[in-house]
């Protein structure tokens, strides 16, 4: 017998298989020793290293077959949206809605994202790009396979990295645009009471208004609703618990390992790759901009005013954003604590990125 | 089967070098400028949307306040 079968899948390995499986072990330690969004993370390093294996009949077999099952169809995404809607709390939001203003002002990375994206790519790719700055990993991914972007891996990967990153972008923004007078602003917090009513008929709502103005969002924040209508129903807790636990974890996990499919050496390793990281940082950037300088505008007019910080928690990494802020606050004042203000503009950037990926796909998804 | 084979490659090589095309980068700064339009209806679509939502949950919370 020719024992030439032992090593002659070896032959085979080129160079850009090493750097994917390097690249697939750097994911597996930035998710383990990092700790930097590890549910997702980790399972993309490990199918990173799957597919990159020469003739690897994961890539061949059940990893396509997952990334078209759940991933080319948008299924994936949209179930994790049941199970993040499911974990959100609007009550801050409901409390005082106005903060859903600062929601909108932070979307406004993506298109400039968009506008920067554009001068590289074709409108589609650069729409898919763009939507990296909904800082919501699913959002991207749906956007990105609608818009059927070659780029999906690579979207993937720059909108998760980023996300985990949040802590360590966003502080040097808000302190650059804000004067050490305004980010001492207090900004007591008024606790008013919500109805159950309200939390129920919110995402009922929520849902109506924007599928009926964005019908190209109705999956997504119909998906999210749904979760969140779950959770506030009050008669399906076995179904919220699940929904929150069981469902996402398992969506995750498939999720993670088959975006691996787009992380083949052939697709993943191009100088486009490297400038959809950078105009992914850009994007971020520019969203937590957006936040802070809208509130910033705001205080122009108003007399009580607005710690301009919590403007940046409209970037939707949640519930990152909204923590970072009130860590921000309490290190400048151990006395002003603004995170019920920072978690509820957080959750409204939720919200308004779902609309921002609908309105992409509006624009986009006809030509 | 030989045929079949043939002009399945053949598609597939066409399909290659469309993906190929379509991936091509190019260097246009004058489509900042193009698309600055979709920034503008895009930021005042979701502005309006947001407005929208703000005032049905101002109104519903004043509805349903008192059914606690």
């Amino acid at each position: 017998m020719d024992l030439s079968i032992l090593y002659e899948n070896l032959g085979k390995f080129e160079w850009y298989h090493l750097v994917m499986i390097l690249i697939g072990c750097l994911l597996i330690y930035l998710a383990i020793k990092k700790e930097m969004e590890p549910t997702l993370l980790l399972p993309m390093g490990f199918g990173t290293i799957l597919v990159n294996i020469p003739g690897s009949e994961a890539l061949t077999g059940p990893i396509s077959e997952l990334y078209h099952a759940g991933i080319a169809n948008e299924l994936f995404p949209l179930l994790l949206f049941i199970g993040i809607g499911a974990m959100i709390d609007f009550g801050p939001l409901l409390s005082n809605p106005k903060l859903m203003l600062f929601g909108a002002a932070a979307q406004f990375g993506i298109f400039f994202t968009l506008c920067m994206a554009a001068m590289f790519f074709g409108d589609m790719d650069a729409a898919s790009i763009a939507i990296i700055g909904a800082a919501d990993g699913p959002t991207s991914i749906a956007v990105a396979n609608a818009l059927n972007s070659q780029y999906v891996g690579a979207i993937t990967v720059a909108a998760y990295s980023y996300m985990a990153l949040v802590p360590i972008i966003q502080p040097p923004v808000i302190k650059a645009l804000t004067t050490k007078k305004e980010r001492l602003i207090r900004m007591p917090y008024e606790q008013k009471s919500v109805s159950k009513l309200t939390r129920i008929l919110f995402p009922i709502l929520i849902t109506i208004v924007v599928s009926a103005f964005v019908p190209q969002a109705t999956a997504l924040i119909g998906f999210l609703m749904f979760g969140n209508l779950i959770r506030e129903c009050g008669v399906l807790e076995r179904l919220s618990e699940t929904a929150q636990n069981a469902l996402a974890n398992l969506v995750t996990i498939f999720l993670g390992i088959s975006v691996a499919f787009n992380m083949t050496g052939e697709k993943f390793l191009k100088v486009d790759t490297l400038l959809i990281m950078g105009l992914g940082l850009i994007a971020f950037i520019v969203d937590t901009a957006g936040g802070v300088l809208f509130a910033k505008f705001l205080n122009l007019f108003m007399k009580k005013k607005i710690n301009p910080m919590i403007g940046a928690a409209g970037i939707s990494a949640f519930p990152m954003s909204g923590r970072i802020v009130h860590k921000m606050g309490l290190q400048e004042d151990p006395q002003n604590f603004l995170l019920m203000h920072s978690i509820g503009v957080n959750v409204s950037g939720q919200i308004a990125s779902v609309i921002a990926g609908g309105i992409i796909l509006k624009i986009f998804g006809g030509m | 089967m030989m045929k079949m084979f043939e002009l399945f490659r053949a598609a597939l090589t066409a399909q290659t070098a469309a993906a190929e095309e379509t991936a091509k980068m190019f260097f246009e700064p004058g489509r900042f400028l193009e698309m600055l339009r979709y920034m503008g209806v895009g930021m005042l679509i979701i502005f309006v949307l947001i407005g929208i939502i703000i005032l049905a949950t101002l109104a519903i919370n004043k509805v349903f306040s008192k059914s606690k």
